[in-house]
């Protein structure tokens, strides 16, 4: 647990994007490279049960809580990537 | 852009569906003709996608009931309880079904949706933690959503995984209040309810259980799954419908609970919305009370399960794992699983289609749901229905292409 909080504390926000970016692979609609301005349900092949089920995997991941009540929030990777980053922040 | 362009989707997704000759999602039933069979487009049509697992609907006793309340208390109450007030049968209802579950407190809603929604939003506070199963219900979805707590998402009848996300609150001083089904409403498979209450009780959360598809069909008295795994003492609240084993409309939520009675002045989907009518409360008094005298009933439901359920896994099709009143047909092409729906119809059998993203993990379902009241034979038609399409559409594989294969 320890291990896994520094090793997220050290991630940049530029880190996180790329990991986000390999889960999100299965919905690419096209080539185009995933990056933090990628629009999460315009730029890809995903319906609300597959954002709200990559957010369990990004909590696994990162061993972080990310509540439901976050997504309306959310358009892009990079907002995603943050809030990320702040969920690990909070704990 | 215009009020209604943000549905595109959700258009292209229906025009799609209908392509396969009528609209799942707006069946019209010309004719009810018993609890088990309707007439559709001048067919007479067993009915195999309600959820009338006792069969009440038609039950004589509860027809009378409902009749003589029509008579002496009118066709509505025109308001909530507390503007117009309660009958006395909507206080005898709560007496009864607090008496059903052995808990000291009572609160009946006008359906089941409003019961989750009221109960959910209500319960959690702003500083509070909703922990709901990944495949819940719309009516526990729209409670998070109406109410103020933070809500995080465990996977599917998985305590291992409630376990771990409990353990990332840990250090969160809000209440924390999970949130489970008895059956599930669409794959029909039961959640591991005596795991999921000890993990809950090692964070110290508290558990509700929505018995809405349990109720009247698991444990020895119909309590649910709450009964059949032994933890009704244990969990807290339980909430439930009367539109499905108790064959009328209304909702519930019952529990130990000191403080239980201040939910009746501050749980709105209770509090602003017109009490359930007189007939309908009257009807579900009976219902319950035929359940109570004779739980024997539920026998006939899980013969006929077995009938349908070991009807379908033989002829070849792919059903969930745990055997139960919802049969889910699990199908991985949509436009496949709308067409052996239409034949179905055609054929004069209805179940339900459900398609993603309403369904978990993208399949399509043929869902079928078993009643006490269907003959053994209306069964077997619809399993020799089932697997005549089954083939012809290619969902199952034909003999002969088999043999032709090896
Ligand atoms: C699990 C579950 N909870 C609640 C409900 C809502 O019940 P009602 O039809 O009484 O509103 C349903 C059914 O629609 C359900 O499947």
């Amino acid at each position: 647990m320890a291990a896994s909080a520094a090793q997220v504390s050290s991630f940049s926000l530029h880190d996180v994007v790329a990991e986000i970016a390999t889960a999100l692979v299965p919905f690419k609609k096209s080539e185009i490279e995933i990056t933090a301005t990628t629009d999460i349900s315009r730029d890809l092949n995903m319906d609300s049960l597959a954002v709200m089920d990559l957010l369990m995997e990004l909590e696994d991941k990162f061993d972080v809580s990310i509540p439901l009540n976050m997504v309306p929030e959310i358009s892009t990777v990079g907002q995603l990537a943050q809030t990320v980053i702040d969920s690990k922040k909070g704990a | 852009m215009g009020l209604m362009d943000r549905f595109k989707a959700q258009r292209e997704l229906h025009a799609a569906v209908k392509t396969c000759g009528a609209d799942p999602f707006g069946v019209k039933m010309d004719k009810i003709l018993s609890s088990t069979e309707a007439l559709v487009e001048g067919r007479r049509t067993i009915l195999c996608g309600s959820n009338n697992y006792l069969g009440f609907t038609f039950d004589a006793d509860c027809i009378q009931a409902a009749k003589d309340a029509l008579d002496a208390c009118g066709t509505g109450t025109t308001g909530s309880r507390i503007a117009n007030g309660s009958y006395n049968d909507h206080k005898a209802l709560e007496a009864d079904l607090a008496d059903f579950y052995g808990k000291k407190h009572c609160m009946v809603f006008t359906t089941g949706y409003q019961a989750n929604l009221g109960a959910i939003s209500t319960l959690a506070g702003p500083d509070d933690f909703l922990i709901i199963d990944a495949d819940s219900h719309a009516s526990i979805y729209d409670a998070c959503k109406l109410g103020s707590a933070t809500v995080i998402r465990f996977k599917h009848n998985d305590p291992a995984d409630l376990d771990r996300r409990l353990g990332r609150l840990a250090d969160q001083p809000g209440n924390k209040i999970v949130v489970v089904e008895g059956i599930y409403s669409m794959l029909g498979d039961h959640a591991p309810l005596k795991e999921f209450v000890a993990v809950s009780k090692k964070h110290g959360a508290y558990i509700l259980v929505d018995e809405a598809h349990s109720m009247g069909v698991m444990g020895k008295t119909g309590q649910g799954v709450v009964e059949h795994d032994g933890v009704l003492d244990q969990v807290d609240f339980i909430t439930g419908t009367f539109s499905k084993s108790m064959g009328a409309i209304g909702g519930f939520l019952v529990s130990n609970d000191p403080d239980f009675e201040i939910l009746r002045v501050s749980c709105r989907p209770y509090m602003f919305t017109a009490s359930l009518p007189p007939a309908t409360v009257a009807s579900v008094r009976v219902s319950l009370a035929k359940l109570r005298a004779n739980p024997g009933l539920m026998n006939k439901l899980w013969d006929n399960v077995d009938t349908l359920y070991n009807g379908v896994q033989a002829a070849g099709f792919s059903v969930g794992k745990q055997k139960g009143p919802v049969v889910a047909i699990h199908l991985t092409d949509p436009a496949m699983a709308a067409r052996a729906w239409r034949a179905l119809l055609l054929n004069g059998v209805y179940v339900n289609l459900a398609l993603p993203p309403a369904t978990p993990s993208g399949t399509a379902l043929l869902r079928c749901s078993v009643s006490a009241a269907h003959s053994t034979e209306q069964l077997e038609t619809v399993v020799s229905i089932l697997s005549q399409i089954g083939r012809e559409i290619g969902i199952l594989k034909n003999e002969t292409r088999a043999v032709a294969a090896e």
